[in-house]
């Protein structure tokens, strides 16, 4: 692998931050060049967030180009759709979580909200690889996004990064409760 | 688990993946600042976060939040003037605030040092501008680096210093939002705590320090020459880059712009040569005169405004040299962030023939928007809700800055004008002039009526205008990550005086005052009545604390209940006014029109309850 762009999506409050922390220095491990960079700032108020994580050797900009990425994680149903359409290479993959945080205009009645009809039609009309995941089980919604680093890992998206690089990572940037909590998860799934 | 507040103050040597706002602080540890000040604002607050993550006890320097960036600059500006290295960051914007002693700031010999860190955002990502501040450069003979990766933004954090230090002047540092929220693995140099002399050194005889009548030509002149000093430096070397790839095109280009065409152009194959500046204010003349005559043509290629051009222009037109200097084309050129795609556009049409136009084409599918919205138990939410209930449709609101600003937005349209910190109630004030039909209501958070609110107060008593004022107040600086503020009872460190605001304004001389807690929408809808309908100034102070800090504070201390509402089936007429006027984003709206509520960002606060005109929304 020369370069991998990795876009990842949703909702502020989702636990986007973390899971791009994990993904960025899981990938430093493994011995890639990374750079990234999140939304902070206005838009963490219930605005879409994003992450963009930008791996290889030979990197300068953290920010992916539009239609440049090789991966879109999206934690939310609408802007899994916003995130392939804007960002999403052809015949890319689409990962992505399968809740929706009903947006403004159509909590508001002014538009519909995208079905999972939507995402697949455009996955199939792109070649693009859409892996949708769901964890009915889980008790506690913030940890939706390690639910989505595992099947990351399960389905190997990216080359080099597996579970106990991403193990190491986590134990660095978590306590050991919340850290047990999400090892569960991990190993329920991959 | 890492921590960052261990590895900021570590001794030895040691790389660790940061952002640019956290490698600048591991800079100003090392560089041997001794004070550090600032107002939060975005792209900048997470360098106070990296700071707060250090102890007390263990920090090397002395950081407060100021009340607003000028006084914050002024600490700085008082610090250095007693011999201390000194710091003060903010906001783009931030610098409007200060600049009235900024502009000063060069004509004083600054013994102690001082470095001025600028957060420009490009692209107006959390803005009402995307202000170019270098422009303030030249307004202030002040010089000015700009670096374009964290990496960067440590080492010349610390050149800067050492310049500023060595020239007992003031020098900027031009971050912007995509320096600071870069994020990449950073080599840090080791570090040593060393015996330091806090004895005030301030001494009129390193003067004048009053710039009136015959000082100011001496002062002035002074200034004139360190800026000319560093000029002709071999210093600026330091900062800037020339990349030769044998090409008789060139192009010179700065900030994160350069990393935007690092990336197009390491995938052509006829590259042009690049001279990378970092030290963008006062330019290195040789080093650009030299790259301007060994290439036929140049490209300026700069975010924002055509500072570099017009000195490059300037510089060429007295050097009488031929290259061709191609600048901005058109006033797209002038806005947004250049971004990689942003710069394959401009270098596209520049030069077709080496940089290939981008291939792709978004499909036009439609998305709902997702625009930022107040948090679910929000008690701007409920005011907005109650408030609109009295104010008719012709009534003209005046908003301000924080996160009441979203009020702009449905369904509660409560905000129909900002302008600055502080601003609104001025603005109010001029929107009452001869109108005796139109209310004018204004609004205002708690930081910013510190910041620079209280002036437009004081006016309003004063001239007697016609007004009322509601300070929506939540206890905190909610917008850029909850920092302390004179009203909280807490500085950065320590517990200190509150300041009710209401004590605040009762001094102002202020008789017409009600508080009332968001969350009585009633009460609050009945005080806001009175108010608008009283003759003269009235204040409504609504108050609620910041629910996102207090869930969080809660549930760090493990006292958290998570309590839910749901909406009751029999119940729900499907009136919808939760989703259609009150509208926390907790509630959805399902196919047959039912709603329910999303457990997910539902955090059982109940402001919502006495909203339903059925009572069909319950505790579960």
């Amino acid at each position: 692998m020369k370069e991998m762009n990795i876009y990842i999506t949703g909702v502020g409050g989702q636990g986007i931050g973390m899971l791009s922390e994990i993904i960025a220095r899981a990938a430093d491990y493994a011995g890639y060049k990374i750079k990234a960079v999140d939304t902070h700032g206005l838009a963490q108020r219930g605005g879409t967030v994003t992450s963009e994580i930008r791996i290889g050797y030979d990197i300068y900009s953290p920010i992916i180009e539009k239609g440049n990425a090789d991966l879109v994680i999206a934690l939310e149903k609408h802007e899994a759709l916003r995130g392939m359409n804007e960002m999403l290479k052809d015949g890319g993959t689409l990962l992505w979580y399968d809740t929706s945080w009903q947006p403004l205009p159509v909590r508001l009645g002014e538009t519909k909200e995208v079905s999972e009809k939507d995402i697949e039609f455009e996955a199939l009309s792109r070649k693009i690889r859409n892996i949708k995941v769901l964890d009915k089980d889980l008790k506690e919604s913030r940890m939706q996004n390690i639910v989505l680093l595992a099947h990351l890992i399960k389905n190997r998206l990216i080359e080099k990064i597996d579970e106990n690089i991403c193990k190491k990572v986590m134990k660095e940037l978590m306590n050991d409760k919340i850290y047990s909590m999400n090892e569960e998860i991990m190993e329920k799934t991959t | 688990m890492i921590n960052s507040g261990k590895f900021l103050v570590q001794e030895e040597p040691f790389s660790e993946i940061v952002i640019g706002d956290t490698a600048i602080v591991r800079a100003m540890v090392e560089a041997g600042v001794k004070v550090v000040t600032s107002y939060p604002g975005s792209p900048t607050p997470e360098i106070g976060a990296a700071i707060g993550t250090i102890p007390h006890d263990e920090r090397p320097f002395y950081f407060e939040y100021s009340t607003n960036e000028k006084v914050a600059l002024e600490i700085a500006y008082g610090a250095s003037i007693n011999g201390h290295l000194s710091t003060v960051f903010f906001k783009s914007v931030g610098l409007n605030v200060a600049s009235d002693t900024f502009v000063q700031l060069s004509h004083m010999n600054l013994i102690g040092g001082m470095v001025v860190v600028l957060g420009d955002d490009p692209g107006a990502h959390s803005s009402q501008n995307e202000q170019d501040n270098r422009h303030y450069a030249e307004l202030s003979y002040m010089p000015v680096f700009e670096p374009s990766t964290p990496t960067e933004i440590y080492t010349f954090f610390k050149k800067a210093a050492e310049i500023s230090t060595k020239r007992k002047m003031p020098v900027i540092l031009r971050l912007t939002t995509h320096t600071c929220h870069q994020k990449e693995r950073v080599f840090f140099d080791g570090w040593k705590r060393k015996e330091y002399d806090f004895s005030p050194k301030f001494n009129v005889s390193n003067g004048p320090y009053v710039p009136v009548a015959s000082a100011v030509f001496p002062l002035k002149r002074k200034a004139l020459e360190k800026l000319d000093s560093i000029r002709f430096s071999e210093e600026c070397r330091f900062f800037n880059q020339y990349i030769n790839n044998g090409s008789s095109r060139g192009i010179i280009t700065m900030g994160t712009t350069y990393l935007s065409l690092m990336e197009l152009v390491k995938n052509i194959s006829d590259k042009p040569d690049i001279l990378k500046l970092g030290m963008v204010y006062p330019l290195s003349e040789e080093e650009i005169l030299s790259f301007l005559k060994s290439h036929r043509e140049v490209k300026i290629l700069e975010e924002l405004d055509p500072c570099l051009e017009k000195m490059i222009k300037a510089l060429a037109f007295d050097n009488g040299i031929k290259c061709k200097i191609v600048g901005k084309n058109k006033i797209s050129d002038f806005i947004g962030e250049y971004t990689p795609d942003k710069v394959r556009e401009i270098m596209s049409e520049c030069w077709s023939d080496i940089f290939p136009a981008s291939t792709f084409e978004k499909k036009d599918i439609p998305v709902p928007a997702r625009p930022a919205q107040l948090c679910p138990g929000c008690g701007h939410r409920s005011a907005y809700y109650a408030i609109k209930k009295v104010l008719d449709e012709n009534d003209i609101k005046v908003g301000d800055i924080g996160c009441h600003t979203l009020g702009f937005l449905p369904p509660y349209n409560m905000v129909q004008m900002l302008m600055s910190m502080g601003a609104s109630t001025g603005i109010a004030s001029g929107l009452s002039l001869f109108n005796k039909e139109r209310k004018v209501v204004c609004f205002l958070g708690d930081s910013t009526f510190f910041h620079a609110g209280m002036p437009g107060i004081v006016n309003a008593v004063f001239n007697k205008h016609n007004i009322t004022l509601i300070i929506l107040e939540n206890g905190t600086t909610a917008m850029t990550g909850h920092q302390e503020h004179p009203g909280t009872g807490h500085n950065f460190d320590e517990e200190t005086v509150a300041l009710p605001i209401k004590d605040v304004l009762e001094g102002f001389g202020i008789k017409n005052i009600t508080i009332v807690d968001t969350y009585q929408q009633k009460k609050l809808t009945e005080a806001v009545k009175n108010a608008v309908n009283k003759e003269g100034f009235s204040v409504v102070i609504a108050k609620h604390p910041c629910m996102l800090k207090f869930a969080k504070l809660q549930k760090r201390k493990g006292s958290f209940i998570q309590r839910h509402v749901h909406v009751d089936k029999e119940t729900c007429e499907q009136i919808h006014e939760c989703l259609k006027f009150f509208g926390c984003p907790s509630f959805s709206i399902n196919n047959d029109m039912s709603v329910t509520v999303n457990k997910d960002l539902c955090i059982g606060d109940g402001s919502c309850i006495q909203t339903c005109p059925v009572s069909a929304i319950k505790y579960q």
